[in-house]
């Protein structure tokens, strides 16, 4: 596979980079409404309140919908992968041969580096 | 307040180019602003309103409407992708209503044939666009962001590759007749499932064209439409709407046309079924089956029975559609495919289109338009005209 482009951290963000370096994926959860959310920000997207905390993940999911798309000779799968706590999130299906993909598939977080070595959310069947 | 019958679209200006290594994008945009203005039979100084999208980087309304040496008193660059120029027209509309301006320009223009433009080529992002550092390091990108409303179409409702053919199928059987269509060979389902996986499960021939090109129109109040010699197309309701991921709950099978086209069809007092002529967003055959869908062509999950067999074919089925072959044959200026939907449909409406394809007594058109990308966060927008 390519170079894995590597993610714009900013400040608003930089708590949820860093876990993920750490191995951890975590999932943004509001304190007042008590809804997770994704993408990660400041502000829940629901009730608007400020008191929104990462909350680890177990890392499970399942395969919302995926396609096997080319990246010069390459191929690669994106996906959305609906996570255990709810939310779906936009990731890259790896470790798998694209034709024996399913939506409803069980799949794992496996974290990858990206160019510059930060670490990235991918997954895995599992 | 309403925009049923405040404005008319006087003026209808698509250029035949389809490459223009050799003209300035900006001389693009001047080239159909005076194919439009002449079209409508107006002169320059009769704008007074300027509508633009920013169709590349570096241009402003205000470099435009210098460059154009235009007057005006309103201007408006609502930016929501290929879907902009609907939104335009609603919001010309809006405006002449209110007395805000007379007669408006609306332009696209661009050459991303010449600049060696690709949907499947992930599309660089501002680092201020707060979606980039979460799509940006997975490769998203224009095509397979179609492709996993696709693939997950196929999977809830059972819709088949080859029902979603059919509308590249049609397209082809239109784009036969016009002349400055890019692709203008009739295709099969065959052809169109032979042709190269593109991003699982849109082929090559699902796609539309890269193109240059443009188009213009001129909306104008009831005075001036009154005055003219063209056939009147009355701008008889429109709805706007912007789709994303919702926080993470995301619902991928339903587009904003199930917002816009309600909304659209409520201020012109007009139900699916009256429509003669349909112009729908082609970027994908899946924008096609979806919108079909959501504006209430027929029912959720029914779009791939709804388009097969030649249903959307002029004269053949009972939903023409595109006839001027749309973004998956004809052109697809700038990336962006909303201008000329609004175009085909005033050529229905007036009576002009290709004397094949043209619909018997087109009185009621529709034009449905979706910027940006299906998959992740789309600008949708329904316009509904009648002849009068």
């Amino acid at each position: 596979m390519s170079k894995i482009p590597s993610p714009a951290v900013t400040t608003e963000t930089a708590q949820f980079w860093a876990k993920a370096n750490e191995g951890q994926l975590s999932v943004p959860q509001c304190k007042s409404c008590g809804k997770f959310h994704w993408y990660p920000r400041a502000n829940c997207p629901f009730c608007t309140s400020d008191q929104v905390e990462l909350k680890p993940a177990s890392g499970k999911g399942t395969i919302y919908s995926y396609s096997v798309a080319r990246r010069g000779k390459d191929s690669y799968v994106i996906a959305y992968v609906t996570l255990d706590e709810g939310v779906t999130m936009m990731t890259n299906i790896v470790n798998a041969d694209g034709a024996n993909l399913a939506i409803g598939q069980p799949v794992r977080v496996a974290m990858v580096a990206s160019e510059d070595g930060q670490r990235v959310p991918m997954f895995e069947p599992g | 307040m309403t925009i049923k019958n405040r404005a008319f679209i006087v003026g209808a200006y698509e250029h035949p180019t389809r490459h223009a290594p050799d003209k300035s994008l900006v001389q693009l945009h001047a080239e159909v602003a005076i194919g439009a203005i002449a079209d409508a039979g107006l002169n320059k100084s009769d704008i007074d309103a300027y509508y633009f999208a920013g169709d590349a980087s570096g241009l402003s309304t205000m470099s435009m409407v210098d460059y154009l040496n235009l007057k005006v008193r309103h201007v408006d660059s609502t930016e929501t992708g290929g879907t902009s120029y609907l939104i335009h027209v609603a919001h010309a509309a809006q405006a002449i209503a209110a007395g805000k301006c007379n007669a408006a320009l609306i332009t696209l223009a661009g050459r991303p044939r010449s600049e060696g433009s690709s949907g499947a080529v992930p599309r660089v992002l501002g680092d201020a666009s707060p979606e980039a550092q979460w799509e940006a390091p997975f490769s998203a990108t224009t095509v397979n962001l179609y492709a996993l409303c696709a693939q997950r179409h196929m999977h809830e409702f059972g819709t088949t590759a080859e029902q979603l053919a059919w509308i590249k199928v049609a397209a082809s059987h239109h784009a036969q007749h016009n002349p400055n269509a890019m692709l203008k060979n009739v295709v099969t389902v065959d052809e169109v499932l032979a042709s190269p996986m593109i991003a699982s499960p849109l082929h090559r021939l699902e796609c539309c064209v890269v193109s240059d090109g443009g188009g213009a129109l001129i909306v104008a109040r009831p005075e001036i439409a009154n005055a003219l010699k063209r056939p009147k197309v009355a701008v008889l309701g429109a709805g706007e709407a912007i789709k994303g991921q919702n926080g993470g709950e995301i619902d991928l099978m339903t587009s904003g046309a199930a917002v816009a086209g309600p909304a659209a069809f409520a201020e012109a007092g007009v139900k699916p079924s009256d429509i003669k002529y349909a112009s729908i967003y082609d970027s994908f055959t899946i924008t096609v089956l979806m919108q079909l869908e959501d504006l209430g062509f027929c029912k959720k999950g029914e779009g791939g029975k709804f388009v097969a067999d030649g249903n959307l074919i002029s004269g053949v089925g009972k939903l023409p559609f595109n006839t001027d072959g749309g973004g998956l044959c004809s052109n697809h200026p700038s990336n962006r495919g909303g201008m000329t939907k609004v175009i085909e449909a005033v050529r229905q409406l007036r009576g002009e289109a290709h004397p094949a394809l043209q619909v018997k007594n087109c009185d009621l058109a529709l034009a449905q338009g979706t910027g940006g990308r299906l998959g992740s966060r789309h600008g949708s927008a329904t316009l509904i005209m009648e002849r009068q």
